[in-house]
């Protein structure tokens, strides 16, 4: 018997519908499908994950948490995180937020929107910030700033190289001007440590919009980005709205913003972790092993 | 007065501009400059250099313009990229010749439109934080109206921030927060309450130094002692050495929102 025809789910409401032509197909739940939005092609999860979170038919690249990255990036169990308890609070007393952090918390088993730390990639040691899409869509709150600007003055006391993968809605309404702060404050640790002769890299991930691309993102030596990524300061929403035309089809995307000037490459995931390795080569740093 | 009531005054057509603080505080003594040497001059951002007292200073302000005309010249005070750009080009000036730079901020935000996009808005504004952070020469900032997110913030990373005591300061406006919360644009007051924006919330919230009363067109001797205050304030940083005139700017933004008593360990 074919596994698949027995796990099939009973249903009352299918009682009155002729199954017996469906009977002998296998029956895959639709939860286990993900239909690609850049091509309509329906993909199944477990492919997909294979994949790396990438269409297998178009080479769109979907979102993908800031645990799956980690791992994507850096050598196994070599990750030591930082900060891993500092966690946010409502400063402002703002209608909901509280609920919308216990939310968030409980949606991803994280603490904030950055995930920070120490890891080896192919040997080398770097620090590696990573942003989270699924937590309040990667808005930089108070907490967010001071995880990565701890990364910054980490890794500008240690020597070491920074890369940072983000994702982000901008600054975080519900943290008001503390938020915006944030800015200013992730910028000068930027700065610091760029003073300091050490290379940042940083991987633009859709969507990478508002005040972090107007801070951190776009202050990288190098800037990567995925395909197909949205990366702007306003979203196109609101430049919709604000100029009231629409926008040509491609405009603010990674391939976009490559043209223009502002980005250093686009590059698959699947090349992610070998391209920041050969840059992390090319700037002199090298696997601890070889020493 | 409201949180919205303060909105409302910090846009009113009617208050002072940064063109009337450039010419009550400095009259003659200021020569503008144009353009930011890469592509355009945007007219959204006057700077120049003028004399304070006996002291040479930069001066770059975000100016939207009082009538019609001025202010479709002048896009209504929101910057595109080669604004900032100008801006930071005459900070880089001031850090050369050793000048102070007073920045007035009064802008509902960096525009947002295609060409501004295309020509790198982020980038713009993120170099300018960047920059100003570690530039060599004191800078202070004052908030005369709106206090728009990221394009005001660009004008206003320094070692002192003030505003008025009509002016305000946040991330979204009240409008855009009310829609995005209660998908209602109309609820714009309650939201100004929540987002603290006030210059009183700002001084509570340790975001700003000092508050300052609106000086009145008419009254010359208001602006004659807020010059005199800017002065003293610049005279004060112009005594510290460069080193701790920037570890003290850093440490400005550091302490915002600094968490380490929570934390539970250190990093290993």
């Amino acid at each position: 018997m074919d596994f698949f025809t027995f796990i099939k789910p009973k249903n009352e409401l299918e009682s009155t519908v002729d199954n017996s032509k469906q009977n002998n197909r296998p029956f895959v739940p639709d939860a286990m499908w993900i239909k690609c939005p850049a091509c309509n092609t329906m993909l199944l999860a477990t492919d997909m994950e294979e994949n790396l979170n990438v269409c297998t038919k178009c080479g769109h690249h979907f979102k993908m948490n800031a645990r799956e990255r980690i791992t994507l990036l850096t050598d196994k169990n070599s990750f030591k995180e930082f900060d891993k308890e500092l966690e946010s609070k409502n400063i402002l007393d703002f209608p909901n937020y509280d609920k919308k952090l216990a939310d968030a918390k409980l949606k991803t088993g994280e603490m904030e929107s950055v995930v920070t730390g120490r890891a080896l990639m192919e040997g080398i040691d770097v620090v590696l910030c990573v942003m989270n899409p699924e937590f309040i869509m990667g808005s930089m709150g108070t907490v967010t700033g001071e995880k990565i600007t701890r990364a910054f003055e980490y890794a500008t006391e240690n020597n070491l190289p920074v890369v940072v993968c983000t994702v982000s809605g901008g600054a975080r309404m519900q943290e008001g001007i503390m938020s915006l702060m944030q800015m200013a404050k992730t910028s000068g640790a930027v700065k610091r440590h760029s003073d300091a002769g050490l290379l940042y890299i940083t991987v633009l991930t859709d969507p990478t919009t508002g005040g972090v691309t107007a801070s951190f993102a776009m202050e990288g030596d190098i800037i990567l980005s995925e395909p197909n990524a949205l990366i702007a300061f306003a979203g196109p929403r609101v430049i919709e709205q604000t100029i009231r035309q629409k926008l040509p089809k491609d405009f603010q995307t990674a391939e976009f913003v490559l043209e223009k000037g502002f980005i250093d490459a686009v590059v698959k995931r699947e090349d992610l972790k070998k391209t920041i390795v050969k840059l992390l080569s090319l700037h002199n740093y090298s696997s601890k092993e070889g020493e | 007065m409201s949180a919205y009531d303060k909105v409302l005054a910090a846009r009113d057509a009617k208050k002072l501009m940064s063109v009337d603080y450039i010419s009550h505080l400095f009259s003659d003594s200021f020569f503008e400059c144009h353009g930011d040497r890469r592509f355009s001059d945007d007219k959204a951002v006057v700077g120049g250099i003028a004399m304070l007292y006996d002291m040479p200073i930069t001066v770059i302000g975000l100016e939207k313009g009082r009538n019609t005309k001025e202010r479709m010249e002048r896009n209504f005070g929101s910057a595109h990229p080669e604004g900032y750009r100008k801006a930071l080009r005459l900070m880089k000036q001031a850090e050369k010749f050793h000048r102070p730079v007073l920045c007035f901020v009064d802008t509902s935000g960096a525009f947002c439109g295609i060409g501004a996009e295309e020509r790198g808005q982020g980038q713009a504004i993120a170099e300018n934080l960047m920059e100003m952070m570690t530039l060599k020469t004191p800078i202070l900032s004052i908030l005369i109206g709106e206090g728009g997110s990221g394009g005001a913030l660009a004008l206003a990373v320094a070692d002192e921030v003030w505003m008025l005591e009509n002016s305000v300061y946040s991330v979204i406006s009240p409008e855009g927060c009310a829609s995005i919360l209660w998908k209602d644009s109309s609820k714009a007051a309650e939201a100004a309450e929540c987002l603290k924006m006030t210059a009183k919330d700002l001084f509570d919230l340790g975001v700003i130094e000092r508050i300052v009363r609106e000086p009145k067109a008419d009254n010359q001797n208001m602006f004659e002692s807020l010059k005199l205050l800017i002065s003293r304030t610049f005279e004060k940083n112009m005594a510290v050495s460069t080193e701790e005139l920037l570890n003290n700017r850093y440490n400005r933004y550091r302490r915002i929102g600094n968490y380490s008593e929570i934390s539970i360990e250190e990093n290993n």
